[in-house]
């Protein structure tokens, strides 16, 4: 029996010697499959058809051709979110990763503190991006914020544009390492013991064993993770969008919240489909070539380890 | 297995990094907590730090008595009904990516596959057109069937992965018996994947519960406002009051909050869902 043949008749009669072979009708993955084509897919090449007319949300998208693509290369708001959008995603990762990795290591450890300072390192977790926003925004008011009562945080941290992005960058860190800390810490756990006691047994120190056995053995999981905040970095959307809404000026406007900006606030969605374009195809050449950086695919790679 | 248990000495500067860190994330924390209890006009006065020498609940009450019920309501309608059929959904996929051995299913895998990489951000001006197209902007479903589109390519994923484990002799024996390739989704394959359902289940629930894009852009109005969004328009209505704001943030939480003192441990895998493992 062809595929054809199977799409065309579902399931119902066929004998049970063809359903051993062939499984489940592919009728079992309609529903799926079109929920996501409707609502995913179609609208990703959407997206390209897009960025190629000129709508300004309302009426009736007509073509305009390579219009919006010069307009958006020539814009040099444009050209500072990318500049931004990079700067976040270097920051963030070099913030992020060494924290998470030495926080996860030490939420491994067996000792009952640890488990219970682990159980506290997740809280940051329960809140959503708009509250956190929201809660820092009001910590670190100039006015009755923070800084009131611990003098060397008080700055308007958020109305100085050279101070903005950073605050950006730490806020990210706060929300976001507890996520990749946890990764570790199971990256950790299921290091074999053995590695430990045989290290121990010829003489290596404590940083020793993290340098030769630790982060070599972390390999896979510092790969995952760094993808995972790499490609994180071209989605902050929520947190920058309640927490700066960009500001001050363009301070901390990185290429989502321009996208969204553009298309939602000044009503050109053809030029803010460009954006959109230019951080699907950013964020899977990224994808792609850490993934190749990490030799074979990621999930094999943990089988083999395991 | 940690280094210190080995050679026996105190891991002082591994302490030390982590009272550190559990400073920093308790210091938002607390401010949320103290300020919340702050009335009103204290909150100008005092110092932002200090316990409120008058604590009350009147920032609650204004939150409660501003429609947060409603907000509330919104947001479970929107995550449970998403929930519920994104796993009905992807199951019945990953029942096919898995047993369906023809072609088609390899390549309905793949699909789903590319879906992971999609970023939400950069879909949402074609699925707000979508929207505005099928007459749904600013109801409840605009929220719903975006969310289940963009949950099944990681559940799918997920219990697919789970499915392969479950051994093929089951599945046989079954089918030998006579039963239907329903009857063997309904007792065999659900039971055999329940771990997996919870795990998709709370990861989907929470992207969803705290998703924000989704609904800034396809809901308006007050009637279809769900929490993160109402925490966003709290805080342009009570700009005089920032406790009201930050008990709003606290409520918010709360549910959540729950939910991880009574299944920390689902929760927590339900939060890694896939990368963990």
């Amino acid at each position: 029996m062809t595929a054809t043949e199977a799409l065309i008749a579902p399931g119902g009669r066929a004998l049970p010697s063809r359903r051993e072979r062939h499984g489940p009708s592919l009728w079992f993955a309609a529903p799926a499959l079109l929920l996501f084509l409707a609502f995913a897919l179609i609208p990703l090449g959407g997206v390209v058809v897009l960025s190629f007319m000129e709508w300004d949300g309302l009426g009736t998208p007509s073509w305009t051709g390579l219009d919006n693509w010069g307009r958006v290369f020539a814009d040099p708001v444009v050209m500072n979110a990318f500049w931004l959008t990079a700067l976040l995603t270097v920051g963030s990762w070099l913030v992020q990763a060494p924290l998470s990795l030495l926080l996860g290591v030490f939420m491994a450890g067996r000792q009952r503190y640890r488990a219970v300072l682990s159980v506290l390192f997740f809280l940051p977790q329960l809140f959503s991006a708009a509250a956190i926003a929201i809660v820092f925004k009001s910590l670190l008011d100039p006015n009755f914020g923070i800084g009131q009562d611990l003098s060397f945080l008080d700055l308007d941290w958020l109305g100085r544009p050279d101070l903005a992005l950073g605050v950006v960058l730490v806020v990210i860190a706060w929300s976001f390492i507890p996520f990749h800390s946890l990764l570790y810490q199971a990256g950790v756990r299921q290091i074999p013991p053995s590695l430990y006691e045989a290290a121990t047994i010829d003489g290596a120190g404590r940083i020793a064993q993290f340098v030769h056995i630790t982060l070599p053995q972390l390999k896979y999981t510092i790969i995952t993770s760094s993808t995972l905040m790499i490609v994180g970095s071209l989605t902050y959307f929520d947190l920058v969008f309640v927490l700066t809404g960009g500001g001050p000026g363009y301070a901390t406007r990185i290429l989502p919240l321009d996208m969204y900006l553009r298309g939602f606030r000044s009503y050109d969605m053809g030029g803010a489909s460009v954006v959109a374009v230019i951080l699907v195809v950013v964020g899977l050449g990224i994808a792609l070539s850490l993934n190749r950086l990490s030799g074979t695919g990621r999930m094999e790679s943990q089988m083999e380890g395991a | 297995m940690s280094t210190s248990a080995l050679n026996g000495r105190p891991n002082v500067i591994g302490g030390l990094l982590g009272w550190l860190w559990l400073t920093i994330v308790l210091l938002p924390i607390y401010f949320i907590v103290v300020t919340s209890l702050r009335p009103r006009e204290d909150f100008y006065h005092e110092r932002p730090l200090s316990l409120p020498s008058r604590p009350t609940l009147d920032a609650y009450a204004t939150v409660i008595g501003n429609d947060f019920g409603r907000y509330i309501g919104n947001s479970l309608i929107v995550t449970v009904s998403t929930v519920a059929v994104t796993l009905l959904v992807a199951l019945g996929a990953a029942f096919v990516v898995v047993r369906n051995r023809s072609r088609w299913s390899a390549r309905v895998f793949r699909l789903f596959l590319l879906g992971i990489a999609i970023p939400i951000q950069a879909t949402i001006i074609p699925v707000y057109y979508l929207i505005v197209q099928l007459g749904l902007y600013d109801t409840l479903w605009a929220l719903v069937l975006p969310s289940i589109a963009f949950a099944i390519p990681l559940s799918v994923l997920i219990l697919s992965n789970f499915l392969r484990d479950i051994p093929s002799e089951l599945f046989e024996s079954m089918t030998v018996d006579g039963a239907g390739e329903l009857r063997i989704l309904w007792s065999l394959v659900i039971p055999m994947t329940k771990p997996a359902l919870v795990t998709v289940g709370v990861y989907n629930a929470l992207s969803v519960w705290n998703g924000f894009l989704f609904p800034l852009v396809l809901t308006q109005s007050a009637e279809t406002r769900v929490l993160p969004l109402s925490l966003w328009s709290y805080q342009g209505e009570f700009t005089m009051n920032v406790p009201a704001v930050l008990a709003a943030v606290v409520l918010s939480a709360l549910p959540i909050f729950a939910a991880y003192i009574v299944g920390r441990r689902q929760l927590v895998s339900g939060l890694t869902a896939g990368f963990g493992k």
